[in-house]
C-alpha cells in the first residue's frame, strides 16, 4: 500500500498491524508536535532526575520534559518540586545554570521572584511609584500574585528517582508502570540511596522513538555489537525474557549471560573471533550483586522518556530529550549505591566504558539511529519491518523477537489515533 | 625548563596530534607508559569532581583493547580527525616529571561532508621524560562540548 504518489505523505497507517511502521512516523514535524503533547505533556510520567543530584535543601537541577525546560528543586522541608522554567511575566527561560543552590528563583528581566514551589512572591513596582504626592503606574488593582506562579508539575519519587508530569490528572506513577515493570523498577531502586557518578551526553540526529525501539530490539545486540558477542556479554541463546506492561508501552529485556567464548551457535557475526581475549580483562571484571536475583542485564524502556539500564555492574538512567522530529539529546546519568565499596565504584566506572557515546557497545547504536533517520527522510512514503517472532504482540522467553516494538506501536497508534 | 626541553615537549604534543590524525594507532600506543591513564571526560563532570568519563582507560592493556574496538568491532560512520593543539603550558617540572596542559580543537570530516568542530578542550597531562623520549603517564582530555556529536570512536 504505497503512498509513493502522495506527497506530502498523509498520516495513514495503511498496514494491518504494527509489523510495518510507516516512515512518516519519524519524519513529520506535525506528528512530532502531537507526540510531545500526547506523550510527554499529558497522561504520562516523564523522568527528571535522581534525588542524589539535589541532596541539600535549595539544590536544583535544570532539565527538560519533551522540549519544555523544567527545574527540579529540593525544598527546605526536603520534598521535591518540579516547576517549568518559564517566567509567568514575559515568558523568559530565566534559569540559566544547569544546577546550583537557591533560596528562591528570580527572573533577571524584571526581578519577578518565586519561591521554590513556584509561587510568585513579589513583583517590583507592584504599587507603582510615588511622585509629586501621587502614585503612578503599578499593576492593576486586581493583580494577584497567586494567579501568576510558575507552572507546577506533579512529582513522583520512588527509590531515589524523580518523575514529573505537566498533567495533574495523570494516574499514579505505580499504575503508570504497572505491576510487571514495577517489579523490575523496584529491583534496581530498592530503597538504597543512590550515589551520582556523573554524566555522558550525546546529540543523536534521529527521531527520539528510535532510541526506545533500540532498547526494545533484542535482534540487534548480538549482530551489531560485535564487542558484546566477542567477549561473551550477549548471546542469542542466553536465558532471557521480554516483558511488557498491559498497554505495551513499557518493556523490559531481561537476560542472564552464559559462559561466552566458543560454545555453539553463538553468533552470526562474521568478524567474530573465537580466540579473542581482552588485554585488560578488568573491563569485564563482573561481580555478581545480591539485588540482581539472577539476571545479569535488565534493560527497561519507560515510555516515552527514559531507559533504565542494568548491564552487569553498570547502572544508569538514559534520558531522551527530543529536539525536533529528527534529533534528540541522550543524557546518561551513571550512579552507584550508598553501600558500594571503592572497588565496586571502580568496577562500575570501568564497565561504563562499554556504554555512552564512546562505548564499546553503545557508540554504534547512535550511529545506526542516525543512518535509519537518513533512510526515512529520503523515502518518507515507505515503511520499516518488525516481523521477527511473528506479527503479534506477546511476551516471550527468548530474544528472537521484535514483539516489543510491535507493542510500542500498537500503543502509539491508539494514543495518536492513527 | 630550558629551550631545548621545551622544544622537545612541543614536538611531543604535535607528534601526538599527527599520529592520532593519521590513525597510526601503534605509534599512539607507544606514546604511553605501561602504567598509564587516558580519559576523555566532559568538563561538567571534571569541574563537579564526578568521576564518570566518556572513556576511562587505566592501563596500556585497555588502550590496546580500545584500538581493537576501533579497528575491529565498533560499527561507525567513517570520519577523519584533525587536531589543532596549542603550545603547552608548563604547570610543574621535577624529577623527570612534567605536568603540563594544552588546548586542543578537533575537527571532524565525514565522507561527503564538510569539516565541523567536533570536540574542543584541554589536555591535562603528566609526562615522564626518559632516555627514549617523553611518555604519557596520564592524559585527561577535558572537553567543553555539552553534547558529543552522536558518537566518539577515535581517541582525542
Amino acid at each position: 500500500m504505497s503512498q509513493e504518489n502522495r506527497i506530502p505523505v498523509a498520516p495513514i497507517w495503511g498496514y494491518e498491524d504494527t509489523s510495518r511502521i510507516p516512515f512518516w512516523a519519524y519524519t513529520s514535524e506535525d506528528i512530532h508536535k502531537q507526540e510531545l503533547e500526547k506523550f510527554f505533556y499529558k497522561d504520562h510520567w516523564c523522568y527528571v532526575g535522581l534525588e542524589a543530584e539535589i541532596p541539600q535543601p535549595g539544590d536544583f537541577k535544570r532539565t527538560v520534559i519533551g522540549e519544555r525546560s523544567v527545574i527540579m528543586v529540593r525544598h527546605e522541608d526536603n520534598s521535591i518540586y518540579v516547576v517549568e522554567n518559564v517566567c509567568a511575566h514575559r515568558g523568559m527561560r530565566f534559569c540559566r545554570e544547569k544546577n546550583g543552590n537557591a533560596k528562591s528563583f528570580t527572573c533577571p528581566y524584571h526581578q519577578w521572584n518565586y519561591d521554590l514551589e513556584g509561587n510568585l512572591q513579589g513583583v517590583p513596582f507592584r504599587r507603582g511609584v510615588k511622585q509629586d504626592g501621587k502614585v503612578k503606574g503599578g499593576m492593576s488593582k486586581d493583580f494577584k500574585t497567586s494567579d501568576h506562579g510558575l507552572t507546577k508539575l506533579l512529582v513522583a519519587e520512588r527509590g531515589g528517582v524523580v518523575f514529573a508530569s505537566f498533567d495533574h490528572s495523570v494516574e499514579s506513577f505505580e499504575n503508570f508502570l504497572g505491576p510487571t515493570m514495577l517489579f523490575y523498577y523496584d529491583r534496581m531502586f530498592n530503597g538504597r540511596k543512590l550515589t551520582l557518578l556523573g554524566y555522558n551526553k550525546q546529540r543523536i540526529p534521529g527521531n527520539w522513538k528510535l532510541m526506545q525501539e533500540n532498547i526494545k530490539d533484542p535482534y540487534h545486540p548480538g549482530l551489531l555489537h560485535t564487542w558484546f558477542v566477542t567477549f561473551g556479554l550477549w548471546r542469542a541463546d542466553n536465558r532471557s525474557e521480554l516483558k511488557m506492561d498491559e498497554h505495551f508501552r513499557h518493556a523490559a529485556m531481561i537476560s542472564t549471560r552464559g559462559s561466552g567464548g566458543k560454545d555453539t551457535q553463538t553468533t552470526n557475526v562474521s568478524s567474530f573471533k573465537e580466540s579473542m581475549q581482552l588485554n585488560d580483562p578488568s573491563f569485564l571484571d563482573v561481580d555478581v550483586e545480591p539485588w540482581w536475583d539472577g539476571p545479569t542485564a535488565v534493560m527497561m524502556t519507560l515510555f516515552p522518556s527514559v531507559i533504565l539500564q542494568q548491564q552487569v555492574n553498570s547502572v544508569s538512567t538514559r534520558h531522551i530529550q527530543p529536539n525536533g522530529h529528527g534529533s534528540f539529546d541522550f543524557v546518561w546519568t551513571h550512579f552507584g549505591y550508598e553501600d558500594d565499596t571503592p572497588e565496586m565504584t571502580e568496577r562500575r566506572l570501568r564497565q561504563a566504558n562499554l556504554f555512552g557515546p564512546a562505548g564499546f557497545v553503545s557508540a554504534d547504536d547512535g550511529e545506526v539511529i542516525e543512518f535509519s533517520q537518513q533512510g526515512f527522510e529520503q523515502k518518507p512514503f515507505h515503511r520499516s519491518l518488525a516481523e521477527l517472532g511473528g506479527k503479534g504482540i506477546e511476551e516471550t522467553d527468548h530474544m528472537v523477537s521484535e514483539t516489543l516494538i510491535r507493542g510500542m506501536y500498537a500503543y502509539w497508534r491508539k494514543v495518536m489515533g492513527v | 625548563m630550558n629551550t631545548e626541553s621545551y622544544l622537545k615537549l612541543i614536538q611531543f604534543y604535535q607528534n601526538y596530534a599527527a599520529m592520532v590524525d593519521q590513525e597510526h594507532w601503534n605509534a599512539w600506543l607507544d606514546m604511553f607508559a605501561e602504567d598509564c591513564i587516558y580519559k576523555v571526560q566532559a568538563r561538567e563532570n571534571h569541574d563537579r569532581k564526578l568521576p564518570m568519563a566518556a572513556l576511562s582507560l587505566t592501563s596500556k592493556g585497555m588502550l590496546k583493547d580500545r584500538i581493537y574496538g576501533i579497528t575491529e568491532t565498533i560499527f561507525h560512520d567513517p570520519y577523519k580527525q584533525l587536531h589543532m593543539v596549542s603550545s603547552p603550558l608548563i604547570m610543574s617540572e621535577s624529577n623527570n616529571i612534567i605536568e603540563s596542559q594544552a588546548h586542543y580543537t578537533v575537527f571532524r570530516t565525514k565522507n561527503d561532508g564538510m569539516a565541523e568542530v567536533y570536540n574542543i578542550g584541554r589536555y591535562i597531562d603528566r609526562l615522564r621524560v626518559t632516555d627514549d623520549g617523553i611518555q604519557i603517564e596520564s592524559r585527561l582530555c577535558i572537553f567543553d562540548n555539552e553534547m558529543i556529536l552522536n558518537s566518539m570512536i577515535y581517541p582525542i
